[in-house]
């Protein structure tokens, strides 16, 4: 029952035990203290710990917003809708207790009595599982149900996994710049909207305080994340890193390994690609990639190996990620087609191009901060850090054509259809 | 002293596009290829605001906000 002194705290018994179970949960952490809930919004606050889902919003500020409001619902947000993260599953799958911790932790903090724990369909029997233990201990004060989020990009975006607990527009985002969830979500009420990981995080903070939380990571980026990294094994793994640290020592990677790399993506589909000495030196932390241009998002690292077409994957990723819209806001829904198509011209047929790379900037410009969710946005930031990192390779098309067609190296899933 | 400052808000979701906005208050709306309207972001200054506030309640599908800037 003692704190973790190392970095590993959430994956702490990955490599030993495949679920962690309510037996061997209670006896590694021990029980949740009973304390107050102002204890508890002061012991998140003062962590420091920030949203893991992908925008790093700090989480006390976060709870103390909803906690004003009157009845509010929490959610635990594992959705998970983009392809190349697996850590929310891999997190449920392996100590969900920690989330459902984490998740009364919340509702105790904010006055909730309705947890909703809003996963993808691979993730429902982890965690009916695990709530049919606690059921049988009697262990929690507040309600718990499962929602299974729709298998698209977009699920576990906040609004969007409000209006599939509703019932009404599942999966798809709305606008809520002048009503926003935290104030008015799930059946009218104050909702707090909060991912897993840091549900988790929560949970330690809970039973350790912040000061513990606080012996790990920067500053301003305290504690550990979980991040999915391709490219670097047979298949992607998901290692839970100091935050601060490079991936360069935190993956191990050598200076021959990085130089099978041509160029690391930072945050998933809606992130950055950065040059890979960049990325490799670059001390993991939100900032950090956000004064690069760049995001954690939710984790995601993707080393893209030499050999690839990187014009083709972005082509690939940039049509799923326009599939995947919501299809409800008009600059989103026809720049996205035409960015796609002309990414598609630059990477397959870049003769066909009509003034060259000179379109690409505008385009972003006309989708950027005009979608009811960020999702325009994030593409662009895919699309434009793209041609900064791939720029010569472009030329490259550009003056010779095409490379020869390899092998898909992205994870992109069948695109579902946009329910329109 | 202070005035009351505003900035015009597009919901995206309910837009489809018709134009009116741009039309009635070309100052501060133009229109994408697409035909969907780019605000200006920088707020309306006060001698539009009148005319910003016939705009919003002109658009057929009530898209378009007058919203109050808090400083």
């Amino acid at each position: 029952m003692t704190a973790p002194s190392g970095p590993a705290r959430l994956l702490a018994d990955v490599g030993t035990t495949d679920v962690v179970r309510l037996d061997a949960h209670l006896a590694r952490w021990g029980a949740l203290p009973d304390v107050a809930p102002r204890t508890l919004l002061e012991a998140v606050d003062q962590s420091g710990v920030r949203g893991h889902g992908g925008a790093w919003f700090p989480v006390g500020t976060k709870w103390r917003s909803v906690a004003a409001g009157r009845s509010p619902v929490v959610v635990a947000n594992g959705a998970e809708g983009e392809p190349a993260s697996g850590k929310d599953r891999l997190l449920l799958h392996h100590a969900p207790h920690l989330v459902l911790d984490g998740a009364a932790v919340a509702a105790r903090a904010v006055g909730s009595k309705r947890v909703v724990v809003h996963v993808a369909d691979d993730s429902v029997a982890d965690v009916t599982a695990a709530l049919a233990e606690r059921d049988r201990r009697g262990l929690d004060t507040c309600s718990f149900e499962v929602v299974v989020a729709p298998d698209r990009f977009l699920s576990g975006q906040e609004s969007a996994a409000v209006n599939t607990v509703n019932g009404r527009n599942p999966g798809i985002p709305s606008f809520v710049t002048l009503r926003p969830v935290r104030a008015q979500g799930i059946g009218g009420r104050p909702t707090l909207v909060q991912n897993v990981e840091s549900l988790a995080d929560a949970a330690l903070i809970a039973r350790y305080g912040p000061q513990w939380f606080r012996s790990v990571g920067t500053h301003d980026s305290p504690g550990t994340a979980l991040v999915t990294v391709t490219g670097l094994w047979d298949a992607p793994r998901i290692v839970e890193l100091p935050l601060g640290t490079t991936l360069q020592s935190a993956l191990g990677i050598t200076t021959e390994r990085a130089g099978a790399v041509q160029g690391v993506l930072l945050g998933g589909y809606g992130g950055g690609w950065l040059p890979t000495s960049t990325a490799l030196a670059l001390p993991f932390t939100e900032e950090e990639a956000r004064a690069r241009g760049t995001s954690l998002g939710a984790g995601v690292v993707v080393l893209l190996p030499v050999g690839v077409c990187p014009l083709a994957e972005v082509a690939r990723v940039a049509r799923y990620m326009e599939g995947e819209g919501a299809g409800q806001c008009g600059p989103c829904v026809n720049g996205l087609d035409v960015l796609a198509t002309q990414l598609e011209l630059l990477a397959h047929r870049p003769q066909s191009l009509r003034g060259g790379l000179s379109a690409f900037p505008t385009l972003c410009g006309l989708v950027e901060g005009r979608g009811a969710c960020h999702h325009p946005d994030g593409v662009a930031r895919f699309v434009r850090s793209a041609l900064g990192v791939f720029g010569d390779h472009a030329a490259l098309h550009l003056q010779r054509g095409p490379c020869r067609t390899t092998a898909p190296f992205l994870p992109v899933p069948a695109v579902t259809g946009a329910v329109r | 002293m202070s005035r009351t400052r505003y900035r015009l808000v597009v919901d995206p979701v309910a837009c489809d596009g018709a134009g009116v906005c741009a039309e009635l208050l070309p100052e501060l709306i133009g229109l994408d290829p697409w035909g969907f309207p780019i605000v200006e972001s920088g707020g309306v200054p006060p001698a539009l605001v009148d005319l910003a506030r016939r705009a919003t309640v002109s658009c057929p599908r009530l898209a378009l906000h007058l919203v109050r800037v808090d400083d």
